[in-house]
């Protein structure tokens, strides 16, 4: 097997019986790139400053990762997939770049995304759809697709996503891969470009279960630069990779099982359930009642945040700035309007223009205000659950990664692709994707757990337990360059 | 023509002066080269975020406190959504429906009395950048070193029935402010803001008239100037049966009016929301109780205490407060048992001078109140004349030697000596032979000039008590 389809602790093992070097590896990685990107185009841009490979370092992990293009990296070019961006340089390092560069991480390239994250396919990109490693006629899913897709095609070793309501785990799903959203707070937003900043989380994207949590020890922790950052101490996420479900109690929630779920997602998620309980997990029903209330709630919330977030990107101090011709001169709302109209795409526009609107005065409390209500008692449904469960399986997505193009004028049929992962974020619980099968068409198909905030640890031992009975993970794609 | 009455609010913004800003870690600091004191967190830049700066919301409670408001015990922060390029983020952290305080007041002198100005509420925000346009290259520049410098909101409720109660509410809040040590409150400097809101009313009537918001003064003279016009505008079109439209005018200092600027149609709605990168924080009661315990004696209990404790007269009592560095010093001369009436004078009279010429803090000069009250003695004891012992001060805060050190150097004891004193009075006598005739003629005014005289040959030193008295003495037993 090539050096660039291997794991992280798989490479970490040979690298510490010197059987590769850190310098071999990142070359291993770069030349898939260069040989399956022209048609996966899971990246936007290889980092401009190449790694120095220094054989005298002894840092931890001297792996390559990729990063999704909405964290910032020191004077790397980041766009967050807008056009309006273009040719930004942030002056500083998110930090989880600097958590990562401190023990050796060696930043390949940037990938990917809905534009600032807006979406669930990754067609929303300004610069072109990432395709599906599994199917290059399929979506990767989104909006962290890029990162997903890098991954799946093993153009990266492990990357680095963002989940605002679904964009790590929908695309983790949709390619096979491990994706984890962690709890709200667990991870520092510092350097993240906000989409909807009391959802967005930053999360690892890896190749197995065993990865994602040695991903995850690399960026978690309190930041005093981030007020939302939670003051809760790490543990070694590797130290909860045990093989024992015995006596756990797993919440199925009737409401996730609904018309419209592809009888394949339901099989497999069926299946994995048996798999676990044959382990010793106690599976029962339970009920999340406000679950039908999940995506409207979101959308005004996370286009009302989004809709102020992004009011910065203006044309007066970087990124593009637009003129438009015959305009009054010196006018500063028409270099706005110019500015903005060329710069962002449809979806953005669309998501400005829904939580702007939901902020207005006069709508404000009718829209704003009763949805953070309802996000009150969606948390609350998921607090009941935990009082008496250890963890809720769902499935990730209800249907398996759909043709580019078949949803992208169907903005509601897109949105509708994110309502079993909306929830935790509004909770602000964590939550991963898995493998778990794959349909009849060889699309994977993703199992998601649930868990209390920061219980990151639960659903590392589920997950892994699940891997270690199953073949799913260790399925390569291949494509034929 | 009815009678009418005015209704004023003021809303009052103060730079706080804390080291840093309110969201990050630049220094807060003003007339710094452009662009110098900046971040990404200040720019906006993409995926920075704030932070709380704590003092800044110290200092504001602080001010509260001084203001008599209710500090509330769980404040939060929001969005206040608008476009304007010294805006960098498109939004100003503000604060909307949990302020950090409310309900409090002040009293403002009125005709010999005391009126109570409710405060309605104050609230923490950031304050923007400055637009500086550039004439000459015919665009605008941004200068961001502003941006983030904690602001706080100070609004009053519709209390103020004049331009004068405004100008008065101003002056009593500004001396407040400077006692609590929280702000420069320099209006030049743009470190204190003030924008107005008046209507009129036909006297009697409890509904409030149509408003009209003032914007652009920049001097507490300036304020009462545009509500005096404003007022005035109110009437006139009341009187004529015209209406008040709702709108922001502007305050033109130069031509001396004010200008519409945007009618309540092209009001911006802002959008408030909850800012979701920072987190509601709770004001515990051992902290509240810490602030409280920094607020000075404020200037109105100051003065009380001073005329029940110093037996001062009100007009110096008054004027002593203004400056609590200056009351400070008084009351530090007046534990060395001197008479406080002439400490009191010694102070708003030659030191105020001083203060003003030099453009000093009484702290800063170089004389300590032991010293002055030395002075001041020395003036009882008839070792020096007022005249002289003026002098003997601008030597002491210009070199700071001793005052007896500065005596001796200069001779400056007054003369005293009754045959110094006589031999001297002789030589004028000669001199001024005319005036001497004018005398004996019954014009004994003309005396006067010759103490004048003798007081200038002797460079102010001769004790003119004595000189009088033996000048007086010669005519009178001639």
């Amino acid at each position: 097997m090539n050096l660039n389809q291997l794991t992280a602790h798989e490479l970490i093992d040979h690298l510490k019986s010197k059987k590769t070097t850190p310098s071999d590896i990142y070359t291993a990685v770069v030349k898939e790139i260069e040989r399956l990107d022209p048609k996966v185009k899971a990246y936007l841009r290889l980092t401009k400053n190449k790694p120095a490979f220094d054989s005298n370092s002894r840092l931890d992990f001297p792996v390559p990762i990729s990063i999704k293009d909405n964290i910032c990296i020191k004077g790397e070019e980041i766009t967050c997939a807008s056009h309006i961006l273009e040719g930004f340089h942030p002056s500083y390092n998110a930090a989880v770049i600097e958590k990562i560069q401190k023990c050796g991480g060696i930043l390949v390239g940037q990938t990917n995304m809905d534009e600032f994250a807006f979406g669930s396919s990754t067609e929303n990109s300004h610069f072109g759809p990432t395709r599906n490693p599994w199917n290059l006629e399929c979506v990767p899913g989104g909006s962290s697709g890029g990162s997903a897709a890098a991954v799946a095609a093993h153009e990266a070793i492990w990357a680095l996503g963002s989940d605002t309501g679904g964009s790590i785990r929908q695309p983790a799903s949709f390619c096979g891969i491990v994706g984890l959203k962690p709890t709200y707070g667990r991870v520092s937003r510092y350097g993240l470009i906000a989409f909807a900043s009391s959802l967005d989380q930053i999360g690892p994207l890896t190749k197995d279960v065993t990865d994602n949590s040695l991903l995850l020890n690399i960026i978690a922790g309190h930041d005093e630069r981030d007020s939302t950052s939670a003051d809760v101490s790490v543990p070694d996420y590797t130290k909860s990779l045990i093989n024992d479900v015995k006596g756990l109690k797993i919440g199925i929630p009737k409401e996730y099982f609904i018309e419209g779920m592809d009888p394949q997602v339901k099989n497999a998620v069926g299946e994995a359930i048996e798999v676990l309980e044959k382990k010793g997990a106690i599976f029962k029903e339970v009920s999340l009642p406000h679950t039908e209330y999940a995506v409207a709630t979101y959308y005004i919330l996370a286009t009302a945040e989004a809709s102020s977030n992004l009011a910065r990107f203006d044309g007066v101090r970087y990124g593009i700035r637009c003129q438009p011709k015959n305009s009054r001169k010196g006018s500063i709302v028409d270099l706005y309007e110019e500015t903005r109209s060329v710069g962002f795409g449809k979806e953005a526009k669309r998501r400005i223009m829904l939580g702007t609107y939901a902020l207005s005065s006069g709508y404000y409390e009718a829209y704003y205000v009763r949805a953070q209500k309802v996000r009150t008692l969606i948390k609350n449904d998921f607090d009941s659950v935990f009082k008496e469960f250890d963890a809720i399986v769902t499935p990730t997505s209800p249907t398996t990664a759909f043709r580019i193009g078949e949803k992208a004028e169907d903005p509601l049929a897109m949105y509708l692709s994110d309502i079993y992962t909306i929830s935790a974020n509004l909770a602000g619980i964590p939550a991963i994707s898995l493998p778990c099968g794959f349909s009849k068409n060889g699309l994977p198909i993703g199992l998601q757990i649930l868990a209390k905030p920061f219980a990151e640890e639960m659903l590392f031992r589920i997950a892994y337990s699940y891997e270690q009975s199953t073949p799913w993970h260790t399925k390569r794609v291949s494509i034929n360059a | 023509m009815p009678e009418f009455e005015t209704v004023i609010g003021l809303e009052v913004h103060l730079q706080l002066s804390t080291e840093t800003k309110i969201f990050c870690g630049c220094a807060n600091l003003f007339g710094r080269e452009p662009n110098t004191l900046t971040c990404p967190v200040c720019l906006g830049l993409p995926g920075s975020l704030p932070v709380l700066n704590k003092k800044a919301l110290m200092y504001a409670i602080k001010a509260a406190l001084a203001l008599n408001c209710q500090i509330n015990s769980y404040i939060k922060f929001d969005r206040k959504n608008y476009y304007y390029p010294d805006l960098p983020k498109g939004y100003q952290i503000s604060q909307h429906d949990l302020p950090v305080a409310h309900d409090g007041w002040v009293m403002i002198p009125a005709s010999g009395s005391f009126k109570k100005i409710n405060i309605k509420r104050a609230h923490l925000e950031e304050d923007a950048g400055k637009l500086i346009h550039d004439t000459f290259l015919n665009c605008s520049l941004v200068d961001y070193n502003r941006t983030g410098t904690p602001l706080m909101e100070i609004v009053s409720e519709p209390d103020l029935r004049s331009p004068q109660e405004a100008y008065d509410y101003l002056t009593t809040l500004k001396l407040i402010l400077q006692y609590l040590d929280v702000s420069d409150c320099d209006m030049e400097k743009g470190s204190l803001r003030c924008d107005a809101n008046i209507s009129i009313r036909e006297k009697g009537d409890l509904r409030l008239g149509t408003k009209t918001e003032l914007k652009n003064m920049n001097s507490f003279r300036a304020v009462k100037a545009a509500l005096e016009f404003e007022e005035i505008r109110h009437q006139k079109l009341l009187s004529s049966g015209q209406k008040i439209i709702q709108e922001t005018r502007l305050w033109n200092d130069e031509k001396a009016m004010t200008i519409s600027m945007r009618s309540k149609e092209d009001a911006h709605d802002y959008r408030y929301f909850p800012e979701p990168d920072l987190v509601p924080f709770t004001i515990d009661e051992a902290a509240l109780q810490e602030i409280k315990r920094s607020v000075p004696e404020l200037p109105r209990e100051k003065f009380e205490r001073f005329l029940k404790e110093y037996k001062l007269a009100e007009y110096d009592a008054q004027i002593l407060i203004q400056n609590q560095e200056l009351a400070g010093f008084f009351e530090q001369c007046a534990a060395f048992s001197v008479e406080t009436k002439k400490v009191c004078n010694w102070l708003i009279g030659p030191i105020q001078q001083e203060l003003n010429s030099r453009g000093a803090k009484i702290n800063s000069l170089q004389i300590q109140p032991q010293e002055l009250c030395d002075l001041i003695k020395k003036i009882e004891d008839g070792v020096l004349s007022n005249l002289v012992a003026k002098d003997v001060l601008k030597i002491k805060l210009d070199t700071g030697k001793t005052i007896d050190a500065i005596i001796r150097e200069r001779g400056l004891t007054q003369i005293c000596d009754d045959g110094t004193l006589e031999n001297l009075i002789e030589e004028i006598l000669n001199e001024n032979t005319q005036v001497v005739e004018q005398i004996k003629q019954g014009k004994e005014s003309a005396m006067g000039f010759l103490v004048g005289q003798a007081m200038k040959k002797t460079q102010g030193k001769a004790n003119p008590k004595k000189i009088k008295e033996l000048i007086t003495r010669r005519f009178h037993n001639a």
